[in-house]
Parts: structure tokens; sequence; C-alpha cells
């Protein structure tokens, strides 16, 4: 069981003590905790250092941000803050036509929001149908599959930053992918100074960096499901089709759900690649709304606290939407 | 032969390679250049120097002019081709260009001065990797720092993260009491509240701490985590309590059973945490962009923004930093591929 500090002959009194104090810790106060709390009120003490961070950095800012939205002008201390009820909301969505940010009083808002809305549709589609055709081969008897799926999971694991320079340093004018074009005799394209180019490859960047999860995901789902149904339906001489339909599919499905909402909910706060990628343009072609609000709160001569939390609580409201349904998915799953 | 055919072609039972098995095996080649071979692009590039980066159209490896000594001259010169005339076929190096003439010397007779037109000629190059954009990183953009900052905060957070978590991961799996389940289900109903939608008051609750502009202020915020408790309280439910039992029979504190005993048998779930922190932390861009504002405190990842962002950006330094940072992550991926994938498969998160 537990390697015992005693019985294993020390290399020097150096290491000993360290194994000592490795192995002591916290245990004196800890001790004198427990005769003072009793054994009913113990648990607290283990669970008090998480709960007191949660409760600062996650449930306290949550009641700030609501009096940070209701509150305005450029100062950060609460007490310094004018009430001005729900006019940030109102400067938000006063708007002559939905449909055009042009007519909005915060047009970059909704720019925002339709970028994001697009971005979603596009980005999570995509996502979700390029990490299932992923699994689906992987999950085939490939030769190297331990490598191809490791190959696909990589980019899953660099830093956002790391990702956009990657494709930037392809995709900048004198970069690799205009060489290919002008090798192939082709009019080369400044691909990220074009809005509708911009917007491109923020999709396509951002599924190059995530789909290896999903695959994961949907990986472990297909290897779930037991081989005997297929070989069943191999001797009813079912075709790959059917039985891709009525077997693999039906079965996937708690896991393709679970994958289209964390995909939803990644999707919906897209930012670091695209900050680094793009800077949100050209113009504002690929701003989306965590960077509305981040720009707002923080990079801009005034800073505008109170759009910015009225701004994050809306997509707050969306999210916590999507995180309820995800949650009675997982549990849905579990059972 | 028809051994290796076999392993080589390996297929569902049948045999033989049928159409599927090739658009399997095509998709996963497309997809390993696209998916590896953007990174492969990188890091050969890092190794060229800024002359070499803005050549179009780029050559795979990093080529450069040759240079060499010749017998007479302090600094070794640029060694060219010649295409044309008499000389067609040696190798001559060049002294001085004036317009259109080239003043050049065949290397092995180096008091012999040849005049070549410009067009006549083509530099002769050679594979020599551009190591200078990494050593040179050290004294010029105090990389040192933002390395140390980088490594402080994960290396840090992660040890804060695995205590703090397994401890309240213990307590909600080892001990009835009541409001246990409803606790639990408070820590998971942080999920509903990522990072990015309170970062207003996050900043000024950093900011009336003192956190702004310090490494603790990145560090502190995400310390507790939902996935981190949720990830261990399950694995610490399998641990059969009847351990706990014998060792309060021997009068051990529950700190000691739990320092003693749980966590050394939660070691499993601890690793994928751990691994889980460290890309977390080491990866992390929006909340340090927004607490740590002076050059001094950047990250490896804020720096990389900042110097990207710059108008005359030395891409042969950027991208030799860039390498830099990708590569702890690539050698603990290398190293812990199956833990990290079948972590993520199990729970789910990331």
């Amino acid at each position: 069981m537990t390697t015992r500090a005693d019985h294993t002959p020390p290399l020097s009194l150096l290491s000993e003590r360290l194994l000592r104090l490795v192995f002591g810790f916290g245990e004196a106060p800890m001790a004198l905790l427990q005769r003072l709390l009793g054994m009913r009120r113990l648990p607290w003490a283990f669970l008090a250092p998480n709960l007191v961070v949660f409760g600062i950095f996650t449930f306290l800012p949550i009641v700030i941000n609501v009096y940070y939205a209701v509150t305005g002008g450029a100062q950060l201390l609460p007490r310094d803050r004018p009430f001005v009820g729900a006019e940030n909301f109102g400067d938000l969505l006063v708007c002559r036509n939905y449909f055009d940010p042009t007519t909005c009083r915060r047009d970059l808002f909704w720019f925002g929001v339709w970028n994001t809305l697009t971005f979603v549709l596009i980005q999570v589609s995509l996502m979700v149908f390029f990490s299932l055709v992923t699994a689906l081969v992987l999950n085939r008897k490939v030769l190297g599959q331990s490598f191809f799926r490791a190959v696909f999971f990589y980019p899953v694991l660099l830093s956002p930053v790391v990702v956009a320079l990657i494709w930037k340093w392809i995709l900048q004018r004198q970069g690799l992918l205009n060489a290919g074009l002008a090798g192939a005799g082709l009019t080369q394209v400044n691909w990220l100074l074009d809005a509708h180019w911009a917007f491109f490859w923020t999709v396509f960047v951002s599924i190059w960096a995530h789909m290896g999860f999903y695959t994961l995901i949907l990986l472990a789902g297909l290897q779930a499901i037991p081989t005997d149904i297929y070989e069943a339906a191999a001797m009813d001489s079912a075709g790959p089709w059917r039985t891709f339909r009525r077997i693999t599919l039906p079965l996937l499905a708690p896991n393709l759900a679970v994958v289209l909402v964390l995909a939803l909910i990644r999707a919906v706060q897209v930012f670091d690649e695209v900050y680094v990628l793009t800077g949100g343009g050209p113009g504002s072609a690929t701003t989306y709304m965590v960077q509305y609000i981040y720009q707002t709160a923080f990079a801009q001569e005034v800073r505008q606290y109170g759009l910015a939390a009225a701004a994050s609580l809306m997509l707050a409201a969306i999210l916590f939407g999507l995180t309820l349904v995800q949650l009675r998915l997982t549990r849905e799953k579990a059972k | 032969m028809s051994r290796l055919r076999a392993i080589l072609f390996a297929t569902r039972g049948r045999g033989r390679l049928d159409w599927t098995d090739w658009i399997s095996y095509l998709y996963l080649v497309l997809g390993l250049i696209l998916m590896f071979g953007p990174v492969l692009w990188l890091v050969l590039s890092s190794f060229k120097t800024e002359a070499g980066l803005i050549e179009f159209p780029p050559r795979l490896l990093p080529y450069e002019q040759a240079h060499i000594a010749v017998a007479g001259y302090d600094k070794p010169l640029p060694l060219y081709e010649i295409t044309a005339g008499e000389m067609k076929g040696k190798k001559l190096a060049e002294i001085r260009r004036i317009g259109l003439q080239t003043q050049m010397v065949d290397p092995a007779q180096p008091e012999q001065v040849v005049r070549i037109p410009t067009q006549e000629r083509r530099p002769v190059r050679e594979l020599r990797f551009a190591w200078g954009n990494y050593t040179e990183l050290m004294g010029r953009f105090s990389f040192g720092t933002y390395l140390w900052n980088s490594v402080f905060i994960t290396v840090v957070a992660t040890l804060i993260t695995l205590l703090i978590n397994s401890m309240a991961a213990f307590a909600l799996s080892k001990y009835s009491f009541r409001g246990r389940d409803a606790t639990f289900l408070l820590i998971l109903a942080t999920l509903m509240i990522p990072p990015t939608i309170v970062l207003v008051p996050n900043f000024f609750i950093a900011a009336s701490l003192g956190l702004v502009n310090s490494l603790w202020g990145v560090i502190l915020p995400g310390v507790a985590t939902p996935t981190g408790v949720f990830l261990l309280r399950q694995y610490m439910l399998t641990i059969p309590d009847d351990l706990i039992d014998a060792a309060r029979m021997d009068h051990a504190s529950e700190w000691r059973i739990y320092w003693r005993i749980i966590l050394p048998l939660t070691a499993p779930a601890l690793a994928v945490l751990a691994i889980f922190s460290v890309m977390w932390r080491w990866n992390e861009f929006l909340w340090p962009m927004v607490v740590l504002n002076k050059s001094e405190t950047f990250t490896l990842q804020l720096v990389l923004n900042s110097f990207q962002g710059e108008l005359t950006t030395s891409w042969n330094y950027l991208l030799a930093m860039t390498v830099l940072t990708l590569l702890p992550v690539t050698i603990i991926f290398a190293l812990l591929q199956r833990h990290i994938t079948q972590g993520i498969a199990s729970s789910g998160v990331k």
C-alpha cells in the first residue's frame, strides 16, 4: 500500500527529512483542527479552501456583475459608479433593424452577435460532421490507429496563441498557401485581409484546433458499441449504410448529443485563436461576442465596464441554457 | 512477402483491400498532412534567417547562401556558381559588386580576380540552421523572464489545484454530513459560469486584493475547478471504506487518512488532473491578458501575442519563440499520450 518513509533506507539525511516533510505535511495543525472542530464539522474544513476560491472568484462575481451592469461611468470602484438602471441593456438593444447592425446604437455589439451566430451555426455543424467522420475512420481496424489518433488530437493541446501563429504564418501574403497557389498558376489572395476569407479561416482554424477532442469522445462511444451487434447485422446481410443508420447512429446518439452541446458552448465563447489570428478584423468581420466584451471593458480609452457586464450577462443567459441541456444529457448518458 | 502484405493491408477480416479501406487511408494521410504539416512548417521555418523567411516562393528547408574563407580576405566571401561564359560550372567567391558587374575570385587561386556579369552566376546554397533565432532570444527579449513566469504559474497553480480539489473530493466522497449533496451540486453548478462571462467583476476583485500585475492574480481564480472535484470524487468513491475504518482503529487522524491513505490510492486520477491543469495553465490567455499589464509579468502566451501585434515583427524570433512555447506541451503529449486521451475519453472534459 502506501510507501512509508521509515521502511525505505534513507539515501541521505536530507532526503529523509524531505520525505518526513512531505509525508508529515499538515499533520500537526490538522490534528489540532480536528480536535477543535470535532468530527461532525471536519468535512467543512476539507471543503473550505475550495469553497472560498469558488465564493470569491465565481459566485461573488455574478452578484458584482449584475451591479456593474446596472451602473454607468468608467470607474472600476463600485461606490464611484452611478446607478443607471437598465440603461446599459437598453443601450445595447436599441436598433432600428436588428438584421442590420449599422442601424444599432452599439453597432459593434450587434456585429458581434451576428458574427457569433453565423460562426456557431457553421463551425459546430462542420465540427460535429468532421469529428464523426474521423472517429468512424479511426474506429476501423486501420494500421497505426493509435498513431493517427494522436495526430488528430495533437492540436487540441496547443495553446490558442500558438495555433493562431502557426496559421498566420501559413496564411500571410508571402506564406506557404500563396506560394502553393502561385506554383499552380492561380492568383494569390490576402487571406486575412479579405472579410469573407478571414471569416472562413477563423472557422477552419478553430475546427483544426479542437476537432481532436470531439473525435476522442465519439471514438470512445464507438468502441463501447458491442461488436456482436455488428456480427448479427452482417449475418442478416445488412449493407454498410444500413448498418450505420440503424445501429451505429442510434447507439452513438448520446455521445453525439454531448459533443454537440459541448461544441456549442465553446463556439459561443470563441475568442483566443481568432483574436490573435485576425484581431477581429478586417473591420469587424471576425469580431465575436467575447471579444466585444473584452474590448469594451479592457482595451479602450474609456473603459465601459457597465456595458461589458451587461453584454456578458446576455452571453451568460445563452450559456446557462446550453449548460442545463449538457448536464441533463450527461446524466442520461450516465444512467 | 504475402505476410508483409497481410500486415500492411490489414482489413476487417476480408483479406483484400476494399475501396472503403482505400478511402480510409486516403483520409488519414490527408489528415496527417493537414494536422501535422502546419506544425512541421512552423518548426522548419523557425530555423531560417530573416532573409531566408522573406524568400518567395519559400523553400522547405532552411537553405542559405554559402560563404567560403579565401586567403587574403578578412571575412568569408559569398560563393556563386557561374552559369555562362568560359568559367561556366566553376564556383567563385564574390569580392565586390559594381553595378551589374562583379569582381570574383576562385578560392583555389586567390590572387587572380575575374569580372563576371551578375546575370551569369547563381548563388550556391547550403543547408544551414539558424540557431541564432533561438540563442539570441535569451539576451535580446528577456525570454527567460517570460519562461519563468509561465513555469511558475503552471507549477504553483497545478500543485494548489491538486491539493485543494483532492481535499474537497475527499470530504465529498468519504464523509456523510448534512449539505453534502447540495455542496457537490453547487460546485458542479460553477460549470455554468465560464470565466469569460465574469471578466469585469473578477478584474475588480483581483484589483481589490492587489493581485493585478501579480502572477498570483493569474493563479488563484482558477485553482478550484469543478472538473477536478468531479474527477477526483468519482475516483475516490471506488476506494473501499474498510481501509479508512482500519486506520481509525489505529487512531490515525483524519488528515493522516487523507494524506497517507486516500491520496496515494488516487494517484491515477491525480495524474490526469495534473496533466489537465498543466495544459490549462500553460495555454491560458484571456484572463492573464486582463490581469497582467506590465511586460515583465507577461507569460509566454502574452508575449507571443504582443510581439506578433507589433508593426515590425521579426518573424524569425517570433517563430522560434512559438516553437519553444509548444515544445513542453509536445513533450508531455509524446510521453503521456495514452493517459491524456484516456482521461479525456472517460471524463469528457478538457
